[in-house]
């Protein structure tokens, strides 16, 4: 039981991170001064997420373990995120799609959660939830402004949405922590949401004046630890200084 | 604005607390900001129980380490805690605290409604501080720190922070 509970903390805890990571290359980097800081305010807030969920985790592990060796000292097949999240900042359109299809999931997750007869995760989901409808307010504007904007951006949104749709269907994919602590009354039972999910994402999209993909073909894996080839690169430079100067602290 | 729940804070604590401050707005200290939520000694040891403002705030570990500091200093032993329910709300800022905020050049927190109006670029609600002028605009959602907004005021054209309504 307490394996199951640590995997699922892993399974919600992972995304934040591996996310906050995504939205932490940006810094310096991004569009505008504006959408710079905006991105990496949510980085932070995901990332401040994350070490709550980790500190959990490693209170339960009963291994000694701290947040900073969850966060930094698994090999790629140990991290539980999904595909989408690890997915590049290709450009603009992609982060903000990327960020969009998540912050929808990522609140209906945190509305549920927050319920949980576990203290602790439902402390975590009540906390969060004040921001990630504030990041959802965020992308879901910027959905909007770049789909009903431009013939470029309206472009440039489409097919960074075309891209990630495949990404989408793994959010509702459970694995067996997932089940089990369901079952328990714990966890949530994610694939509960996936049709109000998908009715959400296109009602914004049309508004958008974006075209809903039509694609039923899907990824999965990430939830697994079979990640897409961009996780390495990820990884490599989440982990360099821990594995350069094994056990540096700030 | 009122305070939802009384924190349990010992009144010969008090004047230690006050001289802590959030690194990010010092003219505000950890009583003003609301953000302890319990103050007892027991066995000589000070027990405090510290609430986050924004997840991530990064300004959390600093005031841990401060309080332990303001408290060595008169001989005492200090543990902090982190507390994260229930969460921290805009509510819990003093009337003080908000006076303070004001003067120092961030506008404070409206209500819950009207901030929703005012960060959608929808009503010119938020009062510029340093002109006191209505006639402001949203420049953007996320500000210098988690917990605040960039506005600019079209009468004085400053540049402010709003402190975002967290409910």
């Amino acid at each position: 039981m307490k394996n199951n509970l640590y995997n699922y903390i892993l399974t919600i805890a992972d995304n934040s991170l591996i996310l906050a990571q995504r939205l932490g290359e940006l810094c310096g980097h991004g569009p505008t001064l504006e959408t710079d800081i905006a991105l990496t305010n949510i980085s932070l807030d995901l990332l401040g997420q994350t070490r709550s969920y980790y500190q959990y985790a490693a209170k339960i592990s009963g291994e000694n373990k701290t947040e900073d060796d969850i966060a930094f000292l698994r090999i790629e097949r140990e991290y539980k995120n999904c595909l989408l999240v690890e997915q590049p900042n290709t450009h603009f359109g992609f982060t903000i799609a990327r960020q969009y299809l998540f912050d929808v999931y990522h609140l209906m997750l945190m509305e549920k959660l927050q319920q949980s007869p576990d203290e602790t995760l439902a402390a975590i989901a009540k906390k969060g939830i004040k921001e990630v409808s504030y990041h959802k307010r965020f992308s879901s504007d910027w959905v909007k402004r770049l789909g009903d904007g431009t013939v470029e951006s309206k472009e440039k949104m489409q097919e960074a949405i075309d891209a990630l749709w495949r990404f989408t269907d793994e959010l509702f994919f459970m694995t067996d922590a997932e089940k089990e602590m369901a079952k328990e009354g714990i966890g949530i039972d994610v694939s509960e949401f996936k049709s109000t999910y998908y009715e959400e994402v296109s009602e914004v999209l049309k508004e958008a004046t974006l075209a809903v993909p039509e694609s039923k073909y899907f990824t999965k894996g990430g939830k697994e630890g079979i990640h897409s080839e961009h996780m390495g690169y990820l990884l490599a430079d989440l982990q360099y200084m821990q594995r350069t100067y094994p056990n540096m602290q700030w | 604005m009122t305070i939802i729940e009384n924190p349990e804070i010992q009144a010969n604590l008090i004047p230690i607390l006050k001289t802590v401050s959030d690194p990010e707005i010092p003219v505000l200290s950890v009583l003003d900001l609301g953000v302890i939520r319990e103050a007892v000694e027991k066995n000589g040891i000070v027990h405090i129980k510290l609430t986050p403002t924004y997840s991530g705030c990064p300004a959390m570990d600093v005031i841990g380490d401060d309080l332990k500091t303001a408290f060595s200093e008169i001989g005492k032993k200090t543990e902090v805690k982190l507390v994260l329910s229930p969460a921290w709300s805009t509510d819990w800022i003093s009337e003080e605290g908000l006076k303070k905020m004001e003067k120092y050049g961030i506008a404070r927190p409206l209500s819950e409604s009207h901030d929703k109006d005012v960060l959608l670029g929808n009503k010119k609600m938020v009062k510029c501080p340093q002109c006191g002028s209505t006639n402001t605009h949203l420049v953007s959602q996320f500000g210098s720190t988690a917990c605040k907004a960039l506005f600019k005021c079209d009468d004085c054209q400053e540049p402010f922070d709003y402190f975002k309504c967290l409910k």
